[in-house]
């Protein structure tokens, strides 16, 4: 098992997908991250949440590799992969063969064309992702990360962009696929709601620091009116300086 | 009309063309207009044959010089020298756009050279060219060469280094090694301003084969032009220079067919 970026770096503790001990990332002057302990276990479904600038994207963006500026011990298991936001296709390659690119081992592509199916995609194997619609686009990146088969699961805000509508029946979708393929997952969002429908467990990143943690000990479907889903977001509110009062 | 009657090469390679693209067919209108006023000015006299000749007389010249072979053996000169000089040019100036393209050090050696000489003046060299190679074929050749270059120089590298960052990233994110970044984000990523650079030089490459031509020839359309010249035969000028038209047409449609079929992934690009 190789790891992954960052000074210092180790493998992951036993049946964690990510440990991370006194992370921190500087740009200039500014401390973006000073000093995070994360572990995210095998299998488990974590939420990061934080306003726009606490850090939450500088974060995975280290867990995924692409910042070998920050420091601590960083253990990653080799297997991550990452969706981002914008989804990120490469336009010149069709759908089949953008889920394909980069894999190893034994038959590419059938593997591709059989993650595709999984988010319900069989129709576009063959589309340019410039042709696709948001959803659709998102999907296919998420096709592209699990078809990897993930230890651990990135996904930067992958349903920002989305119509409500279309984030309902994905985040449907992730936890279907999250059921039946367990990676640990890290959630970055800025969504209360989504972290508290998906989560196993929410983070609040605040000022580089991991402000707070709530556990979510709910079976799901989790519906967003559930008794203590309305007491856990409302705490939530108040860790993101939001008044719960006012939002509801 | 003698615009239907007519059989230009200009008109009998660019038709088929443009008659495949849809839409594409009122732009003929214009040009023919054009044609008819020009004939109608020669056959009024108001257009000596002495200064241009007619339509009608280019024509039935272009015919005679195709018959006679004089034509086709030219074309078949100038085309192998711009082959020959394109092909030069093109692998030096693609090869030394991916050297400068895909590393700081590369660029750094490549990039300042260039930048220098490109601000030479192309056709300011034939002098040296001359005393360098005498005036065979080699000075044609280098500074066609020399002029497809630098389009597709300075189009590869900056193609390359436009390259979206966060595709860079995703390529990173998937594992791929710098081989498979290459082959499939960078170079296909870089293939539309690539295409803009080939246009371009194939356009310049044009030009600076009329001028080597010009300069010191014995075979070629350049020599069948600056020959008649010397007989003032206007029509075979024309015809000369409507077979360097047609010829810089056809290059242009090849590359946009090219452009087509490559970059089919741009949405709106097909219409």
């Amino acid at each position: 098992m190789a790891t992954r970026a960052a000074r210092l770096s180790a493998e992951p503790a036993a049946g964690q997908a990510a440990t991370v001990r006194g992370l921190t990332r500087s740009f200039g002057d500014r401390r973006v991250l000073g000093g995070i302990d994360l572990d995210i276990a095998r299998g488990e479904f974590v939420a990061l949440l934080g306003r726009s600038g606490s850090g939450k994207s500088t974060l995975l963006r280290v867990l995924a590799g692409l910042d070998r500026e920050a420091r601590g011990e960083i253990g990653v298991d080799a297997a991550v992969a990452v969706s981002f936001q914008e989804p990120r296709l490469v336009p010149w390659k069709r759908v089949l063969a953008n889920v394909a690119l980069g894999l190893r081992g034994h038959d590419p592509v059938g593997r591709a064309r059989a993650a595709l199916a999984e988010v319900g995609l069989t129709k576009h194997l063959n589309a340019w992702p410039l042709t696709l619609s948001g959803g659709e686009a998102q999907r296919v990146s998420l096709a592209r990360a699990l078809v990897r088969e993930p230890a651990l699961l990135l996904l930067d805000e992958p349903f920002g962009a989305l119509d409500a509508l279309t984030r309902i029946s994905m985040h449907r979708l992730v936890l279907d696929l999250w059921e039946r393929h367990r990676p640990g997952i890290l959630l970055v969002t800025h969504d209360v709601d989504e972290a508290l429908l998906l989560a196993d467990r929410v983070l609040v990143l605040d000022e580089g620091r991991i402000a707070h943690e709530s556990a979510v000990p709910l079976a799901r479907p989790r519906h967003r009116d559930h008794h203590d889903l309305v007491a856990l977001r409302a705490g939530l509110l108040r860790r993101l300086g939001v008044d719960p009062e006012e939002t509801a | 009309m003698a615009s239907t009657e007519l059989d230009l090469p200009a008109a009998s390679r660019a038709a088929p063309v443009r008659w495949r693209l849809p839409g594409t067919g009122w732009r003929l209108v214009s040009p023919l207009a054009l044609l008819a006023l020009w004939q109608l000015a020669s056959s009024t006299g108001l257009l000596p044959e002495r200064l241009l000749a007619a339509p009608s007389a280019v024509a039935a010249t272009a015919l005679d010089l195709v018959s006679s072979g004089t034509l086709p053996e030219a074309l078949a000169v100038s085309l192998g020298r711009v082959a020959a000089g394109f092909s030069v040019g093109a692998v030096a100036g693609v090869g030394l756009a991916l050297v400068a393209g895909l590393s700081r050090a590369g660029e750094y050696a490549v990039d300042p050279p260039m930048q220098m000489l490109r601000a030479l003046p192309l056709f300011g060299l034939i002098p040296l060219f001359i005393l360098w190679f005498g005036i065979g074929e080699t000075p044609k050749v280098t500074l066609l060469a020399l002029g497809v270059a630098f389009p597709l120089y300075l189009n590869t590298f900056a193609g390359i280094r436009g390259v979206d960052a966060k595709l860079a990233e995703v390529a990173e994110v998937l594992r791929l090694s710098r081989g498979e970044l290459i082959r499939h984000v960078v170079l296909p990523g870089a293939l539309p301003q690539v295409l803009v650079g080939l246009r371009q030089s194939l356009g310049v490459g044009w030009l600076v084969l009329i001028v080597a031509e010009q300069v010191n020839a014995d075979s070629g359309l350049g020599y069948m032009i600056n020959d008649a010249r010397e007989f003032l035969r206007t029509d075979v000028i024309v015809v000369g220079l409507l077979v360097y038209c047609a010829l810089g047409l056809v290059t242009d449609w090849l590359v946009r067919l090219l452009e087509r079929r490559a970059l089919a992934w741009r949405r709106g690009l097909l219409g």
